[in-house]
């Protein structure tokens, strides 16, 4: 009878806080594979404007990540966060232009995020829909939104004030990698220092046990999808005084990716294990390809279909492990 | 006399208004509520607009419901609609006759197929991710193939295919009949229709009674994904070219449908009728407000109001409390 598969319900094999430090080693080595097979093939990538260039690239997938990683160890999804990033963007754009202040736009922005955050929650806890329902309808919601309110026009042009979030640098180091470092640092201590994030992790392995234990689950999950909401918000910003411009296909594209990287990382679509500390690795290891497939002239008509392919991999190896543990 | 797990689903007379689902008193109330607004809108013109635009969503959203009906999910279709799409026009011009490239496409929709079905039902990965990462690979290769630009002038026969009518009835709402048609044959009279509602009940159960659901599981999605290849002909059909992003958010309104219609993600229970009366909701809500001129943008975010209103109609009645959770 070893055919049989054990129902989905049984819980995954490792409850651990983080990723084992077999799963950490073998992505490590992964990009330093990556990194040694590209610095013999292409002269250009081993130099520190490319290196910075990576981290910053992976930095800004991180962000958009972290919340939905937050939310996944929970036990849900978020499949609105790229159209939340969009809808944010376009609203900020247009509140910095209007009133003159990047602290509007920064107000805005966050505001926004939060409030199609606190929409999914509420919903998933009041019409008790499966959260990926819930976020998908969202996702449509918000570009709606979007494309309605910029009515084709693109917004652009910002103050070098505001530019210095997505351009900038300090000490030498871009300032989207400082974001992310302090962000994913409060995240790691919330995620494993804190009793609410171990909390996390329990509503997310049983949500049943949780509530018996007296877990306040359902606020717990409107909390998680108002971080994951303000982190599209923050990463808005950041895209926006990147690119210098805002408009409705912003967010779109970032989806897959933001699921991608928390997947390669390592956290389980079923909940309660994983942590911040793989999706960074996860977002690296995502941008060390479309580096390298850059470098290598491939097509950018491409890199969907690579991540998609990685996303498949990904939950392969995963389903792989698992059947191997639970042998 | 045999026993069939639809037979479970069967609307008696008595039962009939309390397990009608919410979405048929919107309908209804749209329907009063658009004639009322404008008398034109129950001409037989915009009826047969009304019809065309329901008969691509229905070709979706039916091997929708048997998906949906297995505890699953298939975000694919609306980038595999536009990838089938890119494949038979761009062969098309590329000299291939009219059967070939509708064998490619139909070979490129049941590889997808086979891909969401090995790696949801052997593997038993969650499927939204599955076919979110199928969604992006058709999407990437549509991308490919066009290099992001629309494909046009392949041959006037899909239109005029798409334009024909037989008793005046348009031939893109007779296929989507004809569909129903063999769904309801398929889901309610046969043995795999009978696995189909089981999966979604007790996988575990059909495992252990000697069956091997997983072949019917991975049927589902192949039947699914070959739907959507033939239904790249009517989007050729409607548009007339073909461009990669065409179809994107179809699969959206194609699930939204389903679960409009009444059709439950747990527990293995649906009804293949209601996902008609979803699909005619949401075209008769497009419909009116096209007629309103409201942008197509704020359509989406309307369609996913009526679907937020209808779960909650559903939820009281239906659902009053279901534990903890």
């Amino acid at each position: 009878m070893t055919t049989m598969e054990a129902p989905a319900l049984t819980s995954h094999p490792r409850q651990s806080l983080a990723p084992g430090t077999l799963a950490i080693i073998v992505r490590v080595g992964l990009i330093i594979g990556i990194g040694l097979m590209m610095a013999s093939v292409s002269p250009g990538f081993v130099s520190a404007d490319n290196f910075l260039n990576i981290l910053r690239q992976a930095s800004l997938l991180f962000l958009v990540a972290s919340g939905l990683t937050l939310v996944i160890i929970g036990g849900g999804l978020d499949l609105s966060i790229g159209a939340n990033l969009t809808l944010c963007a376009c609203l900020a754009a247009a509140a910095i232009k209007s009133i003159g202040q990047p602290a509007a736009g920064i107000a805005v922005a966050l505001g926004c995020g939060a409030v199609v955050g606190l929409a999914n929650g509420v919903l998933i806890n009041r019409v008790k829909i499966p959260a990926f329902l819930a976020t998908f309808g969202m996702l449509w919601v918000a570009q709606g939104i979007a494309y309605w309110f910029m009515a084709g026009q693109v917004i652009y042009g910002f103050s070098p004030a505001f530019r210095f979030f997505g351009s900038g640098f300090w000490f030498g180091v871009p300032v989207p990698i400082w974001v992310m470092l302090v962000t994913g640092a409060c995240g790691l201590i919330f995620l494993s220092r804190t009793t609410f994030g171990r909390e996390v992790y329990i509503m997310g392995a049983n949500e049943a046990a949780a509530v018996l234990s007296g877990i306040p689950v359902a606020r717990h999950r409107v909390f998680l999808y108002v971080m994951s909401g303000l982190m599209a918000g923050l990463s808005a910003l950041i895209y926006v005084a990147r690119l210098n411009a805002a408009e409705p296909g912003i967010g779109e594209p970032l989806l897959l990716p933001a699921i991608a990287a928390v997947l390669v990382g390592g956290t389980s679509l079923s909940g309660g294990s994983g942590g911040l500390f793989g999706t960074l690795l996860g977002a690296i290891i995502l941008t060390l390809i479309v580096n390298a497939l850059n470098l290598l002239n491939v097509s950018a008509s491409w890199h969907p279909f690579v991540t998609g392919t990685i996303v498949l991999l990904a939950m392969l190896a995963d389903a792989v492990v698992n059947r191997g543990m639970r042998k | 006399m045999t026993y069939h797990i639809a037979d479970e689903n069967k609307i008696g007379p008595g039962a009939l208004l309390r397990r009608t689902p919410g979405v048929t008193f919107i309908l209804v109330g749209m329907i009063v509520l658009f004639t009322v607004g404008n008398p034109r809108f129950l001409s037989g013109a915009n009826l047969t607009n009304v019809g065309l635009q329901a008969s691509l969503l229905l070709m979706l959203a039916l091997p929708m419901t048997l998906i949906i009906l297995t505890a699953g999910l298939d975000l694919s279709v609306g980038a595999l609609l536009g990838l089938c799409g890119v494949v038979i026009a761009a062969l098309l011009v590329a000299g291939w006759s009219l059967p070939a490239s509708i064998g490619a496409a139909m070979a490129v929709g049941l590889m997808v197929g086979a891909v969401n079905g090995f790696l949801i039902a052997h593997l038993g990965l969650p499927a939204f991710v599955v076919t979110l990462g199928t969604m992006g690979l058709c999407e990437g290769l549509s991308l490919v193939i066009t290099n992001g630009d629309p494909i046009g002038n392949f041959t006037p026969a899909l239109e005029t295919f798409y334009r024909s009518t037989i008793v005046s009835v348009p031939v893109p709402v007779l296929a989507s009949i004809g569909l129903y048609g063999l769904l309801w044959l398929v889901l309610y009279r046969t043995r795999f229709g009978n696995y189909v509602f089981a999966i979604g009940g007790n996988k575990d159960a059909l495992h252990l009674a000697g069956i091997n659901a997983n072949l019917v599981h991975m049927g589902v999605y192949l039947l699914c994904s070959a739907t959507v290849a033939l239904s790249a002909l009517l989007l050729l059909g409607r548009t007339n070219s073909a461009h990669p992003s065409v179809a994107v958010g179809m699969e959206f309104e194609a699930i939204a449908a389903v679960v409009l219609g009444g059709t439950s993600f747990e527990k293995g229970q649906g009804w293949l009728f209601g996902t008609v009366l979803g699909v005619l909701a949401i075209s008769v809500l497009r419909n009116g407000l096209n007629v309103l001129s409201v942008q197509p943008a704020l359509q989406v975010v309307c369609v996913g109001l009526l679907l937020i209103a209808a779960l909650l109609i559903d939820r009281n009645r239906k659902r009053p409390s279901r534990g903890m959770a």
